[in-house]
């Protein structure tokens, strides 16, 4: 895979994954945003999830999600796109705009480095946090090991 | 650039198909839509808003209009792309395929016949053809300006197939009319 497809997959999933609030917040530190007109939505519709027990067989209907959907395009001509989990429309058209904007280079690293990095930094943040209140009620099961 | 599709997709799409209802029920009858829309070229408004109205992802598209509109119908329409002899709609801005070619469905299923939406130059009802048959109490004029020669023969020789054929809906700017296949067609 291309890095720069992986480097959008990866801005892409993190902005899905925050809030509305939390992006906007973020904004304020970054250059504005190019203005940017709506293609396609957005739109909220149902998508069915598949799966795959073990990774491998049959691939299986495992249940249906609500997601939003938007496309935009930049008056520079780059078209935006954001699918985002639930219903919330702000956060699409914005995740959408922001992608567009993620796609030149001039304004990469500036939003890359006011927008996307503490964003990642406050998701693993969140992500850790889970995983030690996680951690302090874990149970340990080696008596029947111990006790041979 | 990628350009926008239906401003309002849900009354856009409802009035716009309402319109072709109305077209194909009255043959000839000119339809005229009043939508906010900005096809790429060679599309008319028309096209445009006909073809999002009907192509979707169950619909295999043929047409002839280029890169631009190409990648246009492909985002907004979400259809797969097929050659002539196996669309559902086949969208002609220029010469139109032959309408033997294009399917025209079987006697247990006529109704997958395609339908051909066709861009011509103008639209004026009437004066020009005179048109009969269902839908129509005693005679419609439609002039069709910019239609293939010989159509008229090529459409007379569709009718002996009945009930298999293609549909036409014609296109010009904001003007929709169509030509089921029931429909004769003479010279005025």
């Amino acid at each position: 895979m291309p890095e720069d497809t992986e480097s959008r997959r990866r801005w892409m999933g993190i902005l899905a994954r925050a809030s509305h609030g939390a992006i906007q917040a973020r904004l304020g530190a970054a250059p504005a945003l190019p203005p940017h007109t709506r293609l396609r939505g957005p739109e909220t519709g149902l998508v069915m999830v598949r799966g795959r027990a073990g990774g491998d067989g049959a691939a299986f209907n495992l249940s249906e999600m609500t997601v939003t959907r938007c496309a935009v395009t930049l008056h520079g001509g780059n078209v935006g796109h954001a699918y985002v989990a639930g219903r919330d429309r702000q956060q699409a058209e914005l995740a959408a705009a922001l992608d567009g904007a993620l796609q030149d280079a001039t304004l990469r690293p500036a939003l890359m480095a006011t927008v996307i990095e503490p964003l990642a930094a406050a998701e693993a943040e969140a992500v850790a946090r889970e995983a030690r209140k996680a951690a302090a009620t874990r149970v340990q099961f080696f008596t029947m090991a111990n006790m041979r | 650039m990628m350009r926008p599709g239906f401003t309002a997709p849900v009354e856009n799409a409802q009035a716009c198909f309402r319109a072709v209802l109305d077209a194909i029920s009255r043959p000839g009858r000119v339809q005229i839509l009043t939508l906010g829309l900005t096809p790429p070229a060679p599309l008319d408004i028309a096209t445009a808003a006909v073809l999002l109205t009907l192509v979707d992802a169950e619909t295999p598209l043929s047409h002839d209009a280029g890169a631009e509109a190409d990648s246009w119908l492909r985002f907004h329409c979400g259809s797969p792309m097929a050659a002539v002899g196996e669309a559902a709609f086949v969208l002609a801005t220029g010469k139109p395929p032959a309408l033997a070619g294009l399917p025209a469905g079987s006697e247990e299923e006529p109704e997958r016949g395609a339908t051909l939406v066709l861009q011509v130059a103008s639209l004026e009802a009437g004066t020009g053809w005179r048109l009969t048959g269902p839908g129509i109490e005693h005679e419609h004029r439609l002039n069709a300006r910019g239609m293939p020669a010989g159509f008229i023969s090529e459409w007379a020789a569709q009718r002996g197939r009945f009930p298999c054929g293609v549909d036409i809906i014609l296109c010009a700017g904001d003007r929709v009319a169509a030509l089921p296949r029931g429909t004769r067609i003479e010279e005025g």
